[in-house]
C-alpha cells in the first residue's frame, strides 16, 4: 500500500502507459527541469502534434505525453511538472521523482535556462544521482550572449560526463540534434559517465551500510545508492510505493 | 517486484538506525554538497563576457518597487479591462443583431411547417435564445481578454505580481504563491483550484483553495462588463468605456482585499499556523510570440469555455422557457419562485428574479445574465435584445436602479462557487466539510455586504 501511488496516481498512469500507444512506442523519455525554461515549448517542439494531455484518478497527476520520432525510432516522451529539486515538497516533486525512480526512463532530458545555469544546475545534480542517463539540454542559449554571459558547452560535458546540447526551443533550433543524441543514447553509443560526488566519510558509511542491506533484500536494477541516501532521509514512501507496484 | 511488510519494516528499521547514528542533519549536508558542486561547475564553465545593463533587474527595480508596484498592477489591470470593455463592444452588438436576426428566420421555420407553439417556444425561445446571448455576451470579451492575459503571462509579469502580493499574504498568514494560484483563477476557479498544488503547505493549500471564488472567472467577467456598462450608463451622463474599466478593476481589487481577509480570519480561526517561506524565482521577461499566444489563447481557453457555456446554456434555456410557461394558477412557475424570494432578493438590493438566475446558474456562472434576461423576457412583452442599451431598457423596466446593478456585481463577485469548481474542491481536499465551507464562506459573505451596501444606500435615500 504506498503512500505514493495514492496520493498522486503515478501508478496508475504508468499502468495506462504500458497498456496504450506506450507499447507501440521502442523507449521511455522523460523531460524534467525547473519551471520557465521553456522546457513544455521543447515538449512540443519534440512531439510536434503527437500527444495528449492525460488525466489519471487518485489526486491526478496531469502529464503530457507524445510520441517523438528519432530518426525512425518512436519513443514515448512524456512531460513531468517544472519543479526546482526533487526533494518531494510538493505533489509535483514527488510526481517528477517517482516517475522517474519508478518508470526508469530510458533518457531523461534535464531541460536548463543557459541563462541561470547556476540556479539550474541543482535540480539536475539531484537528477543524475538518481539516474546517471540523462542529456543535459541547454536551452535559450540566444539570450546567453544577448545577457553578456558564455557558456562553455563542451566543458560543461566533460565535468558532467553526459551529453549537452544547445537548443533554441522557440524557434526550433537545436532540436534535430537532442533528437539525434537522444537516438545514440538508445543505441547505445553514448556513455554516460556522471561520477557522484562523495558525501563525508561519516555519510558514505551510512549509505554503504544500508546499501548492503538493501541489496541483500531488493531486486538488482534499484539505484540502491539513491533509495539508500533517501531512506536515511526518512523518505519512507519511497519502500512503501514500490512494493505497491505489483499488488 | 514485490517487498513484503517483513522486508519493509526490516530495511526501514535498519535505516533508522543508521540515521540515528549520523551527526548533524543529513538533508542540509547532502545540500551542502550538492551547492558545492554545483558552484564549482559554474565557476568553470561560465564566464561574464562583458558587463551589461541588466534590463531585466532595471525593469524589477520599478515594477516591484513599494512605491510604483500597486499602482502598475492597478493600471494594467484597468488597461486590460479598458480595452477589453471596448473592444468587445462592436463585435457583441454585431453578433447579437445577427442571431436575432436568425431566430426571426428560426421562428419563420417553425411556423411554416406547423409546428406546435410549445416545441417553438422550447426550442427557439428557450434553447436558441439563451445559446445566442451565451455566444454574444461571451465570445467577445473573452477573445479579447485572454490573449491579452496570456500575454501579460507570457512577458513574465505575473511572478512579479505574486512577490509583490507576498508581503500583504504573508500578513493575513497564507502563501506567496496564492496569487499565482488566483491568477489562474481568473480563467476558471476549478483551474485555480486545481493550481492550488503548487502550495506545499496544506494548510495555506486549504486557505487557497477556500478564498480562489473571489477572484472573478471568465464565467462572470461577462457578467461584471454587462453591468459596469449598465450600471455607468444609467447613472453617469456622458459614460464611457474607461469608467467601466475602473469599475470592474475596483470589483476585482475587492475581491482581492476579501481574499485577504477571509485568508487572515481563516489562519487566525479554522486554520491556525504560521506563513511558510519559499523562494520565487522572477524569470526573465521575454516578448511574448503573439502567433502562438493567440492561438493558444483562443483554443485552449476561449474556445474551451466557450464550449462549456453552451454545453450548460442550452438545457438551462428550455428549463427556464418550461418554467416560465408552465403556470399555477394565473401565475407562471418562474414567477412564483421568484416572488417567494423577492423579499428576501429586495433586502440585499437584487430582487427575486436576480437570486433565482444566481441559483439555476449554479452549474455554470456564465448563463446567469442570460437566465436572468429569459426571465424578464418571459414575463413582459417580447422584445427584440440586440445591444447592451435595450440591455438597459429591459432591466430599467424591471424596476433596475445602479444599486441593483451594483449590488448584481458583488453578489456575482463574492456568492458561492459553480458546480465545476465545487466538485474540483471536493477531489482535490477529499472532504466534504471544506467542500461546504467553500460554498458557505462565499455565500454568506455577499449576503452580508450585498446586505450593507443596500442598507446604506436606503439610509442615504
Amino acid at each position: 500500500m504506498g503512500l505514493t501511488n495514492q496520493s498522486t496516481g503515478l501508478m496508475a498512469f504508468l499502468n495506462d502507459l504500458q497498456q496504450e500507444a506506450y507499447q507501440k512506442a521502442e523507449g521511455l523519455v522523460a523531460l524534467a527541469g525547473n519551471p520557465n525554461t521553456g522546457k513544455s515549448t521543447l515538449f512540443n517542439a519534440l512531439t510536434g502534434l503527437r500527444q495528449h494531455t492525460g488525466n489519471w484518478p487518485g489526486k491526478t497527476v496531469t502529464l503530457a505525453q507524445g510520441i517523438v520520432d528519432c530518426q525512425g525510432k518512436k519513443l514515448m516522451a512524456v512531460d513531468l511538472p517544472g519543479t526546482y529539486s526533487l526533494l518531494a515538497n510538493s505533489v509535483d516533486e514527488q510526481v517528477a521523482r517517482d516517475f522517474l525512480y519508478l518508470a526508469k526512463p530510458a533518457v531523461t532530458i534535464v531541460v536548463v535556462d543557459a541563462t541561470c545555469l547556476e540556479r539550474n544546475l541543482n535540480l539536475l545534480l539531484q537528477i543524475l544521482e538518481l539516474t546517471p542517463r540523462v542529456i543535459l539540454c541547454l536551452n535559450l542559449v540566444d539570450e546567453v550572449t544577448k545577457k553578456g554571459l558564455q557558456v562553455d558547452k563542451a566543458k560543461l560535458a566533460e565535468l558532467l560526463g553526459i551529453p549537452v546540447v544547445a537548443t533554441i526551443a522557440r524557434e526550433n533550433q537545436g532540436v534535430l540534434e537532442l533528437k539525434e543524441t537522444i537516438r545514440q543514447a538508445l543505441d547505445g553509443k553514448i556513455k554516460f559517465n556522471y561520477q557522484c560526488k562523495s558525501y563525508s566519510p561519516e555519510i558514505e558509511e551510512a549509505i554503504q551500510q544500508l546499501e548492503e542491506i538493501l541489496k541483500s533484500q531488493l531486486p538488482e536494477d534499484l539505484n540502491t545508492r539513491w533509495l539508500a541516501l533517501r531512506l536515511l532521509e526518512g523518505e519512507e514512501s519511497l519502500l512503501t510505493a514500490n512494493g505497491g507496484r505489483s499488488e | 517486484m514485490n517487498i513484503d511488510n517483513g522486508k519493509q519494516q526490516l530495511i526501514l528499521g535498519e535505516a533508522a538506525k543508521i540515521r540515528q547514528g549520523l551527526s548533524g542533519k543529513l538533508r542540509d549536508q547532502i545540500a551542502t554538497t550538492v551547492y558545492q558542486e554545483v558552484e564549482e561547475i559554474t565557476q568553470q564553465v561560465v564566464t561574464k563576457e562583458r558587463p551589461q545593463k541588466d534590463w531585466d533587474r532595471l525593469f524589477d527595480r520599478w515594477v516591484t518597487s513599494k512605491l510604483l508596484g500597486y499602482p502598475l498592477m492597478l493600471a494594467l489591470l484597468s488597461l486590460v479591462f479598458w480595452l477589453t470593455i471596448t473592444g468587445a463592444n462592436y463585435p457583441s452588438a454585431w453578433l447579437a443583431k445577427m442571431f436575432f436576426g436568425f431566430q426571426e428566420v428560426l421562428s419563420g421555420w417553425f411556423r411554416s411547417v406547423g409546428s406546435p407553439e410549445w416545441l417553438h417556444g422550447f426550442l427557439v425561445l428557450g434553447v436558441y435564445r439563451s445559446l445566442a446571448w451565451v455566444v454574444s455576451v461571451m465570445l467577445p470579451p473573452m477573445a479579447i481578454f485572454f490573449p491579452l492575459f496570456t500575454f501579460l503571462e507570457d512577458l513574465g509579469y505575473l511572478p512579479r505580481v505574486a512577490f509583490n502580493m507576498d508581503r500583504l499574504f504573508k500578513k493575513a498568514g497564507a502563501h506567496g504563491k496564492q496569487v499565482l494560484t488566483m491568477c489562474m483563477g481568473f480563467g476558471c476557479n476549478a483551474a485555480g483550484v486545481i493550481a492550488c498544488r503548487i502550495i506545499e503547505s496544506p494548510r495555506e493549500k486549504l486557505i487557497a483553495i477556500l478564498t480562489n471564488n473571489f477572484v472573478p472567472c471568465n464565467g462572470r467577467f461577462p457578467t461584471l462588463f454587462a453591468m459596469a456598462a449598465v450600471f455607468m450608463g444609467a447613472l453617469v451622463v456622458g459614460y464611457n468605456s474607461a469608467m467601466g474599466a475602473f469599475l470592474v478593476a475596483g470589483i476585482v481589487l475587492l475581491g482581492i482585499i476579501i481574499t485577504l481577509l477571509v485568508s487572515w480570519g481563516l489562519s487566525k480561526t479554522l486554520l491556525k499556523g504560521e506563513p511558510s517561506n519559499f523562494t520565487l524565482e522572477l524569470p526573465s521577461y521575454r516578448v511574448p510570440k503573439v502567433g502562438s499566444l493567440i492561438i493558444r489563447s483562443v483554443l485552449d481557453r476561449t474556445l474551451f469555455v466557450l464550449m462549456r457555456a453552451v454545453i450548460v446554456a442550452a438545457p438551462a434555456g428550455g428549463i427556464v422557457w418550461i418554467m416560465a410557461n408552465i403556470g399555477i394558477g394565473d401565475q407562471s412557475l418562474l414567477a412564483h419562485i421568484a416572488g417567494f424570494l423577492d423579499g428576501f432578493g429586495r433586502l440585499i438590493g437584487l430582487d427575486g428574479y436576480i437570486l433565482l438566475a444566481f441559483l439555476l446558474g449554479l452549474p455554470a456562472n456564465e448563463i446567469v445574465v442570460p437566465i436572468l434576461i429569459m426571465s424578464y423576457l418571459a414575463g413582459g412583452s417580447l422584445m427584440e435584445l440586440d445591444s447592451l442599451a435595450a440591455l438597459q431598457r429591459l432591466l430599467l423596466d424591471n424596476g433596475w436602479t445602479p444599486l441593483t446593478a451594483l449590488n448584481m456585481m458583488l453578489f456575482s463577485l463574492l456568492h458561492f462557487p459553480c458546480a465545476t469548481t465545487l466538485l474540483t474542491i471536493r477531489k482535490e481536499t477529499k472532504s466534504t466539510k471544506w467542500t461546504l465551507l467553500a460554498a458557505i464562506i462565499p455565500t454568506v459573505i455577499a449576503i452580508v455586504v450585498c446586505f450593507l451596501v443596500a442598507t446604506v444606500a436606503r439610509l442615504w435615500g
